[in-house]
């Protein structure tokens, strides 16, 4: 039984085209599903669309988002935002503009447990405080009386994945959660999201362009090129052999550390072209039913 | 110098303070005039009629700034005046930016249908030339105080909501906002908690700024006899008053001028070193 299942979402901008062109997945509880794609594919717009946080322009036009058996585009908003609250996180792309400003760390992370799950104060500050530590936050008790602009990029990610995962949720969208950090920063946090995933045993919607990464963090993916799904399958079965000829050519451009004289190398031309072609048919077969 | 949290704390620029310590000081004027003004600010003795200040040939003790046309003492005239200036500035600011602030923040995060609503109706605003505006407003609803302050609010209110829109639309489409939003804040809640605090220092600087200008207004209004009734003393009805002999008594002009000066000033001066002081990211 699925934790969470897409059912031929489609999102489309205010009077312009599609984002997402029914797009299916789903992803049983605990699993670690990687979404990947090249910017522009869609891959963000999955994550915004179950979290309801789509950007003003992008409206679903058709599709269900069902989590945990409920029908989120069926709820009305308050009871929807109170449902995705006290079972799913985002855990955001960039550290920098992912947390207020003006306000200090501690009640960043204890909101969601006084709003929404109606902890008292004291027992929500005594968990955040315990989670600091998880997350390896050496003083957490200073930590949370800090503005976010007195701690580093790496810092306030862990207290991203802290706040993450604070209510215990079910699922977690993590949006490209390692992209706006340098590189010996992201292997600590990926390894820091990694753990904190299996010990929780949570759910993770892993959106990444990095399949270097994926292959180290997820269970299975999806590969997306334009709002479509071309392809679905376990990380073990996608790594030894992709079945799409453009998820292969994707894998085929992933840089080869271990062999510098070697280029990059671009998705062909061809397979370009022949990929296109499949998402216009299936936008044509779409319009005639 | 450190703070709590060892953080360096940046000291208050002298300008901070200077025009603090005028506001300062107007603020106790205001409110002590009935027993700090050496004389009483309507007596009329046109026996005494353009004395000049102390230091000029010819003054009489007791009238340390002089008197004008009437006899009147000018330095009483000025400490009533402040009453009349810092209600319209407090008063006026207060409510323009309560009210500007609210439509630009709803406006800039809500977006949609209440953006298009708000934004047309404030460029429809702005194409009306406000100082005839306010002329026409406070003939048609008679002149005073209340009207004073009614016809800066709105005037005025479109300068708040212009800003606090951009910004609250920048705001809204920072990370945190989402994050927000997933943790189940609703509209109301992110608006005040999360973009409203971001938005506080611009609002701080523009509110101190509309002070200046509401003290401004109500001198130009006083100016062309719209303000208050002319018993009661203002800067603006001194100008105006002093215009008249400025050749024979320049004082009469210059000195409720220079105070005017001044407390624009100061009110300008105030809300940038207030914003240094209270910007977190500034800090």
């Amino acid at each position: 039984m699925s934790y969470l299942v897409i059912d031929r979402l489609t999102v489309r901008l205010r009077g312009g085209g599609p984002l997402l062109r029914a797009v299916s997945l789903q992803v049983a509880p605990g699993e670690v599903r990687g979404l990947v794609g090249e910017s522009g594919a869609g891959k963000s717009m999955i994550g915004r669309a179950v979290l309801g946080i789509l950007p003003q322009a992008a409206e679903v036009v058709s599709g269900r988002i069902m989590l945990d058996g409920v029908d989120l585009l069926a709820l009305p908003p308050g009871e929807r935002r109170r449902r995705v609250g006290a079972t799913c996180a985002l855990i955001p792309q960039d550290p920098l503009t992912a947390l207020n400003p003006s306000r200090r760390i501690g009640p960043q992370i204890t909101d969601r447990l006084v709003d929404i799950m109606g902890w008292d104060r004291a027992r929500a500050e005594a968990r955040a405080r315990e989670l600091l530590a998880e997350v390896q936050i050496p003083d957490p008790d200073r930590v949370m009386r800090c503005y976010p602009h007195e701690l580093s990029g790496g810092m306030r990610q862990r207290i991203l994945i802290a706040s993450a995962f604070a209510a215990e949720p079910k699922l977690i969208v993590a949006d490209e959660p390692t992209t706006a950090l340098d590189v010996t920063v992201q292997k600590q946090i990926l390894k820091l999201i990694k753990e904190m995933q299996v010990r929780h045993g949570t759910a993770l919607l892993f959106v990444s362009h990095d399949l270097g990464v994926v292959s180290k963090v997820c269970q299975s993916l999806s590969v997306l090129y334009a709002g479509m799904v071309l392809e679905e399958a376990s990380v073990a079965d996608f790594f030894r052999a992709p079945k799409h000829p453009y998820a292969a050519a994707l894998l085929a451009a992933t840089p080869k550390y271990t062999d510098p004289t070697a280029g990059l190398i671009p998705v062909p031309e061809a397979v370009l072209v022949a990929t296109r072609a499949e998402v216009a048919e299936a936008d044509r077969r779409a319009e005639h039913g | 110098m450190l703070d709590g949290r060892g953080a360096v704390r940046r000291r208050a620029g002298v300008r901070l303070w200077l025009s603090a310590i005028w506001l300062g000081l107007l603020v106790l004027a205001a409110l002590l005039a009935p027993w700090i003004a050496p004389k009483d600010p309507l007596a009329q003795d046109l026996f005494l009629g353009r004395l000049p200040p102390f230091w000029v040939a010819g003054h009489e003790p007791g009238y340390l700034l002089g008197t004008d046309s009437l006899g009147r003492d000018v330095l009483s005239r000025i400490l009533y005046g402040a009453r009349i200036a810092l209600v319209v500035a407090l008063v006026a600011g207060t409510v323009t930016c309560v009210l500007g602030a609210a439509l630009g923040l709803m406006a800039g995060y809500l977006r949609g249908w209440v953006d298009v609503l708000i934004s047309r109706f404030i460029d429809i605003w702005m194409a009306f030339p406000p100082v005839l505006f306010s002329i026409l407003l406070i003939a048609v609803i008679g002149p005073g105080l209340g009207s004073i302050i009614l016809a800066i609010v709105i005037i005025d209110w479109t300068r708040f909501a212009r800003v606090v829109r951009a910004e609250a639309m920048a705001q809204g489409a920072m990370d945190y906002v989402a994050s927000a939003r997933v943790a189940g804040r609703g509209r109301i809640g992110i608006m005040l908690r999360e973009i409203l605090p971001n938005v506080l220092p611009t609002i701080v600087v523009l509110l101190t700024l509309e002070m200046g200008i509401a003290v401004i207004v109500e001198a130009i209004l006083s100016f062309v006899n719209l303000s208050i009734s002319t018993d009661d003393p203002t800067w603006g009805g001194m100008i105006a008053e002093g215009r008249a002999s400025v050749h024979q008594a320049w004082w009469v002009l210059m000195f409720p001028l220079i105070t005017l000066f001044l407390t624009v000033l100061s009110f300008s001066q105030l809300g940038e070193g207030l914003k240094d002081r209270f910007d977190p990211v500034l800090r």
